[in-house]
């Protein structure tokens, strides 16, 4: 799908959370065997806005994120029950095919992960699975160019995408992700592992993707949440009967209502640094 | 000189912690320069006692098919052969399907228990005796593969590989022999590097919408390259100078003889078959034929850090 074919209406526009989702969960059980990780969670992502998943360790946001390009599908005793849907179609369908999902739900991860390969190669990894038959050069300028990292390796990209720096790899990880053009990009704390002024730059490159892209970021970092993020969720965690952890959805709304007017007292606590 | 902390959790190191400290690090030191010497010592001492027979037959030694103990005429030649083919038919069989099941096992096709067992079969293979093999092949791999020597040679008798009739020993049994003794090295440690390869990688490329295969193939492989290529190496390092199991399947023929079907000798197996016997002037040569196979092996290590840098530039 070409990102410039979907309606412009809602790229950048404040009242977007209540536009058509573009993946919605409703009362989606994340189980890892018998242990219901993540309970009860409906939500709706919304189109070309950038949602943050916040809340304490364990509350179950990097589960839930991986459910939406099916990366969970890895570990072998996960499974979900409710409904997420993509566009209206459940993505756990059975005739649903888990390696097309994640060509168009792209993810980028916590620890900068690029392929030992030039950072070409890289880049072009996903267009070559995908048997993309464009032009591949076009594609690594134009794909590092909106990852804001162009000018800094546009004279060795034939040399290894490890020999970067921390927040060089991330946004070589990010133009590796996008390269494919998927439709939305999930980040799992993709500047935890990073300095400040690497973060910045991956924080003004989400307002820049937005455009283009519907992100779904999970991130520690609260400041970042409201730095970048139009939509909040927050996630909490309670202890079962059997004493395990389990993650449930407490709310989501706009950032700003979220830091500012939150419903849940739980959250409040949360954002304004008294617990978790 | 000693820094005097205000705090009282730490003290001052003792003398003889100091001392413990530098004795471990020159005892480490000297235990890695034992193993060069051991090496070079061995090298040194067999290139001494080979130096009659590099003095009689020089370089000529190496092409030269004769092993005439009689006349005093020795060539190596139709050993460096086997010994090169054999271990050359058993790269070939053994690296595709030892890096296969090393790729099966690295992978969770199987539930956990029932890869570690067959893990734990694999390096299995590696504990029997080599004379074991050498006994198995005679009564059990040569029956088997005269039959299939048999049709190679009656269906592509004119295809030289397979151009004389099977006489039961000879360089094929050699070989699968030998390729049923490489697989576990080459399993084992190709799995160990694929196994030791980070989850991210992985995770990356599904998550770029490659499939599985995709993700092994041109990620996972490439990125365990450098082990895999360790593996072959040793694997072949093995299969040269296999010499037991070799000696009992391989023909001990000294001549070279192109088709697989016919019999032939390796260095190590020429050895192992004379040494006994052998005086003066042969004594010598069998030397100089142990000196070129030690060299043939340094030749392949060497070769194979080449590739490693070659490729490993990622």
């Amino acid at each position: 799908m070409n990102p410039q074919d979907r309606p412009s209406h809602s790229v950048g526009s404040p009242k977007a959370a209540s536009a058509t989702p573009v993946l919605e969960t409703r009362n989606l059980n994340i189980y890892y065997g018998s242990f219901l990780a993540v309970r009860e969670v409906s939500m709706s992502i919304p189109n070309n806005q950038v949602t943050a998943f916040i809340g304490p360790s364990g509350c179950g946001k990097s589960t839930l994120l991986r459910c939406f390009n099916r990366l969970n599908d890895l570990i072998e005793t996960f499974r979900v029950e409710g409904d997420l849907n993509y566009h209206g179609q459940n993505l756990y369908a059975p005739k649903v095919d888990a390696v097309d999902v994640r060509r168009r739900i792209g993810m980028v991860f916590q620890k900068p992960n690029p392929f030992p390969k030039s950072i070409y190669e890289n880049v072009v990894y996903g267009a070559r699975v995908n048997g993309y038959k464009g032009d591949l050069d076009e594609l690594v300028e134009r794909s590092l160019t909106q990852a804001a990292l162009w000018d800094e390796v546009k004279d060795k990209l034939k040399t290894s995408g490890l020999a970067l720096s921390g927040g060089q790899q991330q946004r070589l990880c990010i133009a590796r992700t996008i390269a494919v053009q998927p439709e939305v990009v999930l980040m799992d704390e993709p500047c935890a592992s990073l300095d400040p002024i690497s973060t910045l730059k991956i924080e003004e490159l989400m307002h820049e993707l937005k455009q283009q892209y519907t992100i779904v970021i999970v991130t520690h970092n609260m400041q970042q949440a409201s730095r970048v993020s139009d939509v909040t969720a927050f996630f909490n965690v309670r202890l079962t009967d059997t004493g395990k952890r389990s993650g449930y959805l407490v709310e989501h709304d706009r950032t700003e209502n979220i830091f500012q007017n939150p419903k849940e007292e739980s959250t409040q606590e949360y954002v304004s640094g008294r617990f978790g | 000189m000693t820094v005097r902390n205000p705090s009282s959790v730490t003290r001052p190191r003792s003398d003889t912690e100091r001392i413990l400290d530098q004795s471990f690090l020159w005892l480490t030191r000297l235990l890695a320069y034992a193993i060069a010497a051991v090496l070079l010592a061995i090298a040194f001492q067999v290139l001494v006692q080979s130096l009659p027979a590099i003095q009689r037959f020089g370089v000529g030694f190496i092409f030269s098919q004769d092993w005439d103990p009689v006349k005093e005429s020795y060539g190596a030649l139709p050993m460096i052969y086997g010994t090169l083919v054999s271990a050359l038919i058993a790269l070939l069989l053994a690296v595709p399907i030892g890096v296969g099941i090393a790729v099966f096992l690295s992978e969770n096709f199987l539930p956990l228990q029932v890869r570690t067992v067959l893990v734990f079969l694999v390096e299995l293979l590696a504990a029997i005796p080599s004379v074991v093999y050498g006994l198995w092949g005679i009564f059990v791999l040569i029956p088997i593969l005269r039959g299939f020597g048999v049709w190679l040679f009656e269906n592509f008798g004119w295809f030289p590989l397979f151009s004389t009739q099977p006489s039961g020993p000879g360089m094929l049994p050699a070989g699968v022999i030998l390729t049923i003794m490489i697989l576990p090295i080459i399993t084992a440690i190709s799995r160990d590097s694929l196994a030791s390869l980070p989850p991210e990688l992985r995770q990356a490329s599904i998550g770029l919408g490659a499939t599985r295969w995709e993700t092994i193939i041109r990620v996972l492989i490439p990125a365990a390259f450098s082990g895999i290529v360790g593996a072959v190496m040793l694997a072949l390092g093995r299969a040269m100078g296999e010499t037991m199991a070799v000696t009992m399947l391989i023909g001990n023929a000294n001549t070279v003889n192109v088709s697989l079907l016919a019999p032939g000798n390796t260095i190590a197996s020429l050895l192992a078959n004379q040494f006994a016997e052998a005086s003066g002037l042969q004594v010598a040569a069998l030397m100089y034929a142990g000196l070129i196979l030690f060299v043939l092996t340094f030749i392949v290590n060497i070769f194979a850090e080449l590739v490693i840098l070659k490729v490993k530039k990622f």
